[in-house]
């Protein structure tokens, strides 16, 4: 005890001295231009919010959710339905894929296997992939080659790849997370892997592979490059094989056409709140998850 | 065991065999994709290349699809021009924020701005874009007048490099702080022993620790500004041209393709496809790049 005491009260007494060669008016500058950024990021962000809330909350009159779209009137309702529409389509199709993919290279797949580390780099490929090149893709495939012409399916096909590697990686991390003790309590049970997949894994799971499909949603929502030449700009409520525009090409087209920018402020309101609220809805998911 | 139970058993074996075959079908899914799309870009792009021929097509200086000239060299200049731009403006504000989030920022702040940068990198860039025109094009063109520039209109590569500089920010933020965390704080704890300043601490042992992590984030930012489109398409001008004026407009490869690829037919719609082509494998090479840094970074 004596020791120890003795041994700490020189530290105590010389507290570190700052050095003198690196000056105090470097750390200083050092110092400024940190806070300076992030300032900088953060005013940033919150005046972007803060503009496009001010110019656009009073545009968003009644007349603008009519049920129909003319030119007369900008109604943005097809194209809100068209998102829906068009969202829970690409979400069909890609998260039972992204889902099963993680399963596979997480519960199935042994280690050092190759073929998992194709599929790695495949994913990290798609992920890296901008989203004009996944609509030249979609048009030349979906819309051109298998003759679906610009339409819903093809739109959302289109999105489905694009949103793959997002929903893969967000479900293998949460996967990942699920401690090994769960599955060879369930294994030590008599449990198949199935099983133990279905009924303990992917319960405790959960809330992390939601928060991915969550943000899924946000990023099909803001989507627009990969969508002009695949779903394509119609305004109206489409079918399956029929051609419409969400809310994101809406926009586009409002603001391209330089007619409507009242209008146009109204929609990236509407999509800046749905943005906002996936985030949100994605973080707080996620946070349940930690707090297990 | 009787006989149910056995079927039973069975039933399960199967059901197991087969799930895993389903599995493992959805896990080529991905290969499948990549393959694709590099067999429909090609197969469409390249005979257009071939048409045209390959130097003329990447370093002819004139884009007159009406005369039947394709060369995109003003709109890979113009790609890169932009890219360059959102990186001189993006990286040093990203890097110093994500030094804040790492080394500076109170833990109760952090959990607000956190958030934050998340919600920067989830906009879209329809919005972005949008407010780009709105806010950005016209205030470069009222500073540019207040310095005696004769320039008629804002859509400049200087409007577009400042907006796609914003737009990167998340990534760089992200990957950095992620990479400036991932050092252990027994090297900070070794600086300040040794009684260094925390800014020295941070600058000169955390920093260079955490380069190869900076830097491939710095290459993922590359990947998204060079791939923007539509943010670009509201800024930039689009002018099909060969120039070094930063106060003056110019169209990028994903421009190119949005803007005609509506109308065109015939070989200038494949040449469109084209440089949807170019643009993909400059996104393989940088992707590239990013997993070999990432890979450095790993061992």
């Amino acid at each position: 005890m004596t020791t120890v005491k003795t041994a700490a009260k020189p530290a105590v007494k010389s507290k570190p001295q700052p050095e003198r060669v690196y000056g105090r008016g470097r750390a200083a500058v050092q110092k400024g231009l940190v806070y300076g950024a992030a300032v900088i990021t953060f005013a940033m962000l919150l005046f972007l919010i803060a503009y496009i809330l001010w110019r656009g909350i009073p545009n968003l009159k009644p007349s603008l959710f009519a049920w129909t779209y003319n030119s007369d009137n900008v109604s943005m309702v097809p194209a809100m339905i068209t998102t829906v529409e068009i969202t829970l389509l690409a979400l069909l199709i890609a998260v039972p894929f992204g889902l099963f993919t993680a399963i596979y290279l997480n519960e199935y797949a042994k280690r050092g296997n190759k073929l998992v580390n194709v599929i790695r780099i495949t994913t990290e490929t798609l992920s890296g992939i901008p989203s004009i090149v996944y609509g030249l893709f979609g048009m030349l495939f979906f819309v051109t080659y298998l003759h679906w012409g610009y339409s819903l399916l093809a739109g959302a096909m289109t999105l489905a790849i694009m949103i793959l590697p997002l929903i893969m990686r967000t479900a293998e991390e949460a996967l990942m997370a699920v401690p090994d003790s769960f599955r060879e309590g369930s294994f030590g049970l008599g449990a198949g892997r199935l099983r133990t997949v279905f009924r303990i894994v992917l319960p405790s799971a959960m809330p992390g592979i939601l928060s991915g499909v969550i943000l899924g949603i946000g990023r099909i929502v803001g989507e627009t490059a990969a969508l002009i030449f695949t779903a394509g700009t119609m305004a109206q409520i489409p079918g399956l094989l029929q051609s419409g525009r969400t809310l994101a090409i809406h926009m586009y087209v409002l603001s391209g056409e330089g007619l409507h920018m009242n209008e146009a402020y109204a929609t990236a309101v509407v999509l800046l709140v749905v943005v906002l609220l996936m985030n949100s809805l994605s973080a707080l998911v996620a946070k349940k998850l930690t707090k297990k | 065991m009787n006989e149910s139970a056995i079927r039973r058993k069975g039933g399960a074996n199967l059901r197991e065999t087969v799930m895993h075959g389903v599995f493992f079908l959805c896990a080529l899914a991905s290969i499948l994709a990549v393959a694709l799309i590099c067999i429909f870009l090609f197969a469409n792009g390249i005979p257009a290349i071939k048409e045209i021929g390959l130097l003329d097509f990447l370093t002819g200086t004139t884009w007159k699809p009406g005369n039947d000239i394709y060369g995109i060299l003003p709109m890979i200049v113009g790609s890169i021009y932009i890219t360059a731009g959102a990186i001189i403006i993006g990286v040093p504000i990203g890097l110093l924020t994500a030094i804040f989030m790492a080394f500076y920022c109170p833990k109760r702040i952090y959990g607000i701005l956190k958030p934050c940068t998340e919600l920067l990198a989830g906009i879209p860039s329809i919005v972005y874009g949008f407010f780009g025109m709105v806010v950005i094009v016209p205030t470069v063109l009222e500073v540019a007048k207040l310095f005696g520039s004769k320039i008629s209109s804002g859509s400049t590569i200087l409007s577009a490099s400042i907006l796609l500089g914003i737009m990167i920010l998340p990534t760089i933020i992200g990957v950095s702080e992620a990479a400036l965390r991932a050092v252990p704080s027994s090297y900070y704890e070794g600086a300040v022993a040794m009684g260094a300043r925390h800014e020295r601490a941070v600058f000169s042992v955390m920093l260079p620790a955490a380069k190869s992590g900076v830097l491939a984030g710095i290459v993922l930012g590359v990947g998204r500004a060079i791939g923007e489109t539509m943010a670009v398409i509201m800024v930039a001008g689009n002018q099909p041209r060969l120039t070094g004026d930063f106060l003056k407009g110019i169209r990028t490869m994903t421009a190119n393709i949005v803007m005609e690829m509506g109308y065109a037919s015939g070989l200038h719609r494949e040449a469109l496809i084209a440089t949807g082509v170019v643009l993909f494998v400059f996104i393989l090479l940088i992707n590239l790049a990013f997993s070999v840094l990432k890979r450095r970074k790993d061992t």
